[in-house]
């Protein structure tokens, strides 16, 4: 079982350096699953890689042995899309064994091309259509404060996701119940699928609909730490993490291009990706 | 005199008799007084929900909280319940299949004074296309506190249709009504021809019957409150007893009732199906619901005509 970190601001440097190379795991996991001219949504599932690596190896109490323990913090990829990087960090904690990755999107496997909560052990909701995965973690934590469970939600949303009128239905919802059991993270890379975001400036928004935010380096696993530890010390409403990120961190040629939100790499795009990703570290 | 009782009364009375387990919890989408959650949220104050006019969130919410182990019922008019919210139920619900259950009330042209944005004639369509989705169309208060039930104790997705005016009275009592969830009910017996009716409109099957029994045509009815899933059986068996079939329901007749019970009868036993219902249009604001009924083409008249035509066919 893993247990939630220290709750100290600070965290040692030996801890962030163990999770940056969680994140470099995760980019090459989700190139991996690119192998071979496989498309994939690789931008987006870079850009999350090192929240997700902070959120699995570090924050969530979790169980993998025992996936639906009562008492787990529920994590929701609302913007389903990027369930690559989602996907790599459930197989090195053994949700699943490793070699499903290999069948990502293969007819009849159980990792499919968005997340599927009945058929992907560690997955807590099917998401995909955009804008729904924030609702349902207001009621995962909307639930917990009836049944006083203690544990954590967790949601992530993307920037572009946010255009969706529902997800500022769950904004107002949240806060209006004070669910103060809930941090949201949005994935602030500033692209969707075809050009720049046109959402606009995201932490006056969330504020004005009554949240408690912070920003931070979304590629920095000391800033991703301190504003978790942060969100869990909110109290009476809820909290969002702004994370600034580069659409397709990791590898040069996908950073900040919106046509790398779904693609398929040539083998010379693989191998310069491979080597990119054996050598870059975390660190912002 | 022909009782009468609105649907939403039965159907809020009943909802709080069923709050008494701790499962059950209750949101609503501002409209808390035309739905009758009302008085469940007076008894169990803790367990309702105000999701204000946000029905989209609503659904997601409800979809959050059967994960833990919640019974969560959301309620608006059947219009927004369904169409305004079709991504949500479709994913957040269905394809998760998850326990909730969505309560769409002012169903068909029941709104009658608020016009078509407030008239649901797709509803049941939209709703019965959706995997892993239970569909119950109770036709009185009497079948509506039986099917709340019901839904209730069914694990995984249900819509349930509620009517908003005050519908005659099918059925005499709980008792009378045997209703399980996927199994028609006959309401009489008959050889010449088969009615298959949901919702309200299925009183006015019992008396287009009693009319054609007095020309000597004898109509066997049959109460389909579960459109999803279909009670195949009894679809079958009345059209090899009777030989052709009229279908009422208060919804277009394109994807609803009338289309399910077709889609039965023509891989199994291929009969005459006359369909009653709203021909392919919006409704409409009139000041009589009778009235608009009537102008949307479903009265006993109507069925009787549609009783002839099913005959007429019958006899090629």
């Amino acid at each position: 079982m893993l247990l939630r970190g220290d709750s100290k601001p600070m965290h040692s440097q030996s801890e962030i350096r163990r999770l940056e190379e969680k994140a470099l795991a995760i980019r090459r996991g989700i190139l991996e699953i690119m192998a071979g001219g496989k498309r994939g949504h690789l931008g987006g599932s870079l850009s999350i890689a090192d929240v997700v690596a902070a959120l699995y190896f570090h924050q969530m109490r979790l169980d993998p042995e025992s996936p639906n323990w009562d008492e787990r913090d529920r994590f929701i990829l609302s913007k389903g899309h990027s369930v690559l990087a989602q996907y790599v960090a459930l197989a090195e904690l053994e949700y699943f064994s490793r070699k499903e990755l290999k069948n990502v999107k293969k007819l009849g496997c159980i990792l499919q091309g968005h997340p599927d909560k009945i058929r992907t052990p560690g997955i807590e909701a099917s998401t995909g259509s955009l804008g729904q995965g924030l609702s349902i973690a207001c009621g995962i934590a909307l639930g917990a404060k009836i049944a006083g469970n203690k544990f954590r939600v967790y949601a992530l949303v993307g920037d572009g996701e946010s255009n969706e009128g529902m997800i500022w239905e769950a904004a107002i919802f949240a806060a209006h119940y004070e669910l103060d059991n809930l941090t949201a993270i949005t994935d602030e890379n500033r692209l969707m699928a075809s050009r720049a975001t046109i959402v606009g400036s995201l932490t006056p928004k969330w504020r004005t609909f009554g949240w408690a935010v912070t920003e931070v380096n979304g590629h920095n696993i000391g800033e991703i730490l301190d504003a978790l530890d942060w969100a869990t010390g909110v109290t009476g409403q809820p909290a969002m993490i702004i994370c600034h990120t580069i659409k397709g961190r990791g590898i040069s040629f996908a950073e900040n291009v919106a046509d790398f939100h779904h693609c398929q790499l040539t083998q010379k795009q693989y191998e310069i990706a491979l080597k990119e990703l054996q050598y870059a570290g975390g660190g912002g | 005199m022909e009782k009468l009782e609105d649907m939403r009364d039965a159907y809020g009375e009943t909802l709080a008799q069923i709050g008494e387990d701790p499962k059950v919890v209750v949101l609503d989408a501002d409209l808390s007084h035309s739905n009758k959650t009302d008085i469940f949220a007076k008894k169990f104050p803790e367990r309702f929900f105000e999701a204000g006019i946000a029905e989209a969130n609503m659904i997601g919410v409800a979809a959050g909280l059967s994960t833990m182990d919640l019974i969560p019922f959301a309620h608006t008019f059947s219009v927004f319940a369904t169409g305004r919210v079709y991504d949500q139920i479709r994913i957040s619900v269905c394809y998760q299949n998850v326990n909730v259950k969505i309560v769409g009330t002012s169903a068909g042209l029941s709104d009658f004074h608020d016009g078509a944005t407030h008239q649901s004639i797709d509803d049941i369509a939209l709703m019965r296309a959706l995997p892993n989705m239970t569909v119950v169309v109770p036709c009185d208060g009497i079948e509506t506190r039986r099917a709340t039930k019901a839904v209730y104790r069914h694990a995984g997705p249900a819509y349930l249709r509620i009517n908003r005016m005050p519908t005659p009275l099918v059925w005499k009592s709980l008792e009378d009504c045997r209703f399980e969830l996927g199994r028609a009910l006959s309401l009489k017996e008959g050889a010449d021809i088969g009615i298959v009716a949901s919702g309200h409109p299925v009183a006015l099957a019992v008396k287009a019957a009693e009319k054609m029994a007095k020309e000597g045509i004898s109509a066997e009815v049959l109460d389909l409150h579960t459109v999803k899933p279909i009670d195949r059986e009894s679809i079958m068996k009345i059209a090899e007893k009777t030989g052709a079939l009229v279908t009422v329901e208060e919804h277009n007749v394109m994807g609803g009732v009338g289309s399910a019970v077709s889609e039965v009868v023509g891989e199994t036993v291929p009969v005459p199906v006359e369909h009653v219902g709203i021909r392919d249009r919006f409704g409409e604001s009139a000041l009589d619901y009778n009235e608009l009924l009537a102008a949307h083409g479903i009265t006993v008249e109507a069925i009787n005509a549609a009783i002839r035509r099913a005959l007429e066919r019958k006899r090629r």
